[in-house]
């Protein structure tokens, strides 16, 4: 968290220290809305996303928010980091049709797991798995204030030692890349593991794909290869009905 | 301009005493004067008309705001005029596709135009002669009158008022370019005055304000520039006789090329690339002076020279030889009985490249950003081809989400067309120079090489594509 603190005015310079977050976005929007699209019976010229409600946990200062925003669904950016709000929040105070769309505050996915429950068509949480303590009751979280059928869309990195290598020694310690100390690599989820944390909780994944960044050209291409990075999607299974409750019912709706 | 910008808010009244000169919009309540636009298209002419229809017709452009800043009165057309305009311009299947794509071609079909399938091209100096012509029958390109195209894009223009509007009378005087580090309080999109002192901000700003354009001086864009030292003329012609006139043609002249544009039945459009002396007689000149120096230009043989003929008629037996398929005889021109009065004007030519097309927040499109001599007939052609790519790289960027603005998608259209377009004004200048001689080396070089390049199908079908994007 204190390296975010330091550099929570930096989110915007696109060609700055948070430039590969920026790019990672021609995958990540696309991704979030043709998979949101599908759903979306007749979506409105202009505005694809129009009618949805989406959180994006882990906002940071708003690089995944503002896109979706665009899109026209309406979105709330939620960060532990004051700092980071307030830079979101200055951002897109100048858009007026942003202004509108787009709303932040500085809490937890913990926090408002209460009032937001299934109230939400989507929940992002990219680049944020690796960040998170219990990711177990993190993904309950998701789950809650997801509606059924609704969307859960993660970006996350591997761990593996190729993770490693690349992801903490290349990018953050020689190239400069990533931020120093962004990154732990033991908080790193493979996505075997992720798959079955999603699954146990309801979730349905619906989709695996890696990413893989060119330090040269500052690009993300969508791979088969998730040893390093790699983003999932899935969906919050319909309530079904528990077997005692079949048995008790009335044998005549059968 | 942070003065201007500073001056025009005095008058509301608003702590702008408090701050600095670039201030945030989102503590105005109700500040209708400071409305932030998607997209500021600077300059209404043929391509900056198009590149608004382009955007408002676009389905992902649907949700967004589209401002149409031209400095002139609205043109309304009541009724097609029975004289031809002297000003045309010839359009390449590729841009009646772009113009057809937001509905404008169908006003232009409605109105007039002339399709043309053969273009012969040909040098005073030698018999050599180039032919395009498309074998499967289709149009090679149309000449169509400048007003009859405005006309059709204002029309469609008027059918999208509720997404793009279009401000007559309105230039923009002054510009406030976001600055590249991102500051806590000023608002990051570009800021425009206008000529009445009101102000707006954009989140993309489009400059297609001709080979003079402000917006590019405005924003420190080197421009390469040079003027040739010619005028073209241009007049409305009559033929004596009426043909099926669907050829173009033209003919170098050491002076400059002439060509002579169909219009319709009886009708030719004319535009001759002279010096300035000579643009400044042929328009002061009588009637019957100027018919006979056009039907000589094209039809006399005073420049062949022996030598250069001979060579000529060489390598015409050894390509006869090689390729004993139809090999083109050179074809004369129809010649010319009247002229419209009041038909005949003259401007001036040159060349001009800007070294950028693109910064953030702003792109050029059209004469802004390369201005080209008329002997390709690619000048308009080559804006088009510019709405077409940066039309492209918007649509996509906002199908994405995406601040239009953002750099990451304008270099982009930047390299598409730099790419293309530097090839055209490259080739462009090096065709007026070689043919601006009668220096017999020269002559005979490129009397060679057209009737080389005239052999040659696939190389003559590429140029053909090529001039046709």
């Amino acid at each position: 968290m204190k390296t975010f603190l330091a550099l929570a005015h930096r989110w915007w310079d696109e060609q700055g220290v948070y430039a590969p977050l920026h790019s990672m976005n021609d995958l990540r929007v696309p991704f979030i809305r043709d998979n949101l699209l599908k759903t979306i019976a007749n979506h409105q010229p202009g505005k694809p996303l129009s009618g949805m409600k989406i959180l994006d946990v882990g906002c940071g200062g708003g690089l995944l928010t503002e896109p979706l925003g665009r899109l026209g669904a309406s979105v709330i950016g939620i960060d532990p980091v004051a700092e980071n709000i307030k830079t979101a929040q200055r951002h897109k105070s100048f858009d007026p049709v942003l202004d509108q769309r787009v709303e932040y505050r500085v809490c937890s996915l913990e926090e408002i797991v209460e009032e937001t429950a299934e109230t939400f068509d989507a929940v992002i949480a990219s680049e944020v798995v690796e960040h998170v303590i219990d990711l177990e009751t993190f993904i309950q979280c998701c789950y809650q204030v997801l509606k059924p059928g609704g969307s859960l869309f993660i970006t996350t990195i591997n761990k593996t030692q190729l993770s490693y290598a690349l992801g903490i020694v290349f990018s953050e310690q020689i190239a400069g890349i990533v931020p120093k100390g962004t990154h732990t690599w033991e908080k790193f989820v493979s996505p075997e593991k992720l798959e079955s944390i999603l699954e146990s909780n309801g979730l349905s994944v619906q989709t695996v794909a890696g990413m893989i960044y060119n330090p040269f050209s500052g690009c993300w291409h969508w791979s088969g290869n998730t040893s390093l990075n790699y983003a999932a999607h899935a969906v919050k299974q319909e309530h079904t009905v528990p077997a005692e409750l079949v048995l008790k019912g009335d044998t005549e709706e059968l | 301009m942070a003065a201007l910008l500073a001056g025009s808010r005095v008058g509301a009244a608003r702590a702008a005493a408090r701050r600095g000169p670039l201030v945030s919009c989102r503590r105005w309540a109700g500040a209708a004067a400071d409305t932030v636009y998607d997209v500021v298209v600077s300059g209404g002419g043929l391509v900056g008309a198009a590149m608004a229809c382009a955007l408002g017709y676009d389905i992902h452009f649907h949700d967004k705001k589209i401002l149409l800043l031209e400095a002139g009165p609205k043109k309304v057309l009541e009724k097609l005029p029975e004289t031809y305009s002297n000003r045309v311009s010839s359009i390449s299947p590729g841009s009646a596709t772009l113009l057809s794509s937001f509905g404008a071609w169908d006003h232009i079909c409605n109105m007039r135009y002339r399709a043309f399938r053969r273009m012969q091209v040909w040098d005073a100096c030698s018999e050599a002669l180039i032919m395009f012509d498309k074998d499967n029958l289709d149009d090679m390109g149309y000449i169509v009158e400048n007003d009859v195209i405005m006309h059709a894009l204002t029309k469609q223009l008027e059918a999208v008022s509720d997404r793009v509007t279009v401000l007559y009378r309105s230039k923009a005087v002054g510009f406030t370019w976001p600055s590249p580090i991102s500051m806590a309080d000023s608002s990051p999109w570009v800021h425009v005055t206008l000529g009445d002192g009101s102000t707006l901000q954009t989140k993309l700003l489009i400059g297609a304000d001709g080979h003079n354009s402000g917006v590019r001086q405005a924003a420190g864009i080197q421009n390469v520039s040079w003027d040739y030292d010619q005028s073209a003329v241009v007049a409305t012609l009559h033929l004596s006789e009426v043909t099926e006139n669907n050829v173009a043609w033209q003919r170098f002249l050491p002076s400059g090329p002439i060509a002579l544009l169909p219009l319709s039945d009886t009708l030719s459009s004319l535009v001759w690339s002279t010096s300035h002396e000579h643009a400044a007689e042929l328009v002061s000149m009588d009637e019957e002076n100027f018919v006979d120096a056009i039907n000589s230009a094209f039809w006399s043989d005073a420049n062949h020279t022996d030598f250069v003929d001979s060579a000529s008629t060489m390598l015409h037996y050894a390509v006869a030889f090689l390729k004993p398929t139809k090999v083109s005889a050179r074809q004369l021109p129809p010649s010319v009985a009247k002229v419209d009065a009041k038909s005949r004007v003259l401007f001036p030519l040159g060349l001009g490249h800007a070294a950028e097309y693109v910064r953030p927040r702003l792109a050029l499109i059209g004469d802004a950003a390369h201005r080209v001599h008329p002997l390709a007939g690619q000048g308009v052609n080559m804006g088009f081809g510019d709405i077409s790519s940066l039309v492209h790289h918007l649509r996509t960027a906002a199908f994405d989400g995406k601040d239009l603005g953002s750099m990451s998608h304008l270099t982009g259209y930047e390299t598409d067309r730099q790419r293309h377009n530097t090839a055209l004004l490259a080739a462009t200048d090096l065709l007026k120079r070689l043919y601006s001689t009668s220096a017999t080396p020269l002559v005979l070089l490129r009397t060679w090489g057209l009737q080389a390049t005239n052999a040659v199908s696939p190389l003559k079908e590429q140029i053909m594509a090529f001039a046709s994007k």
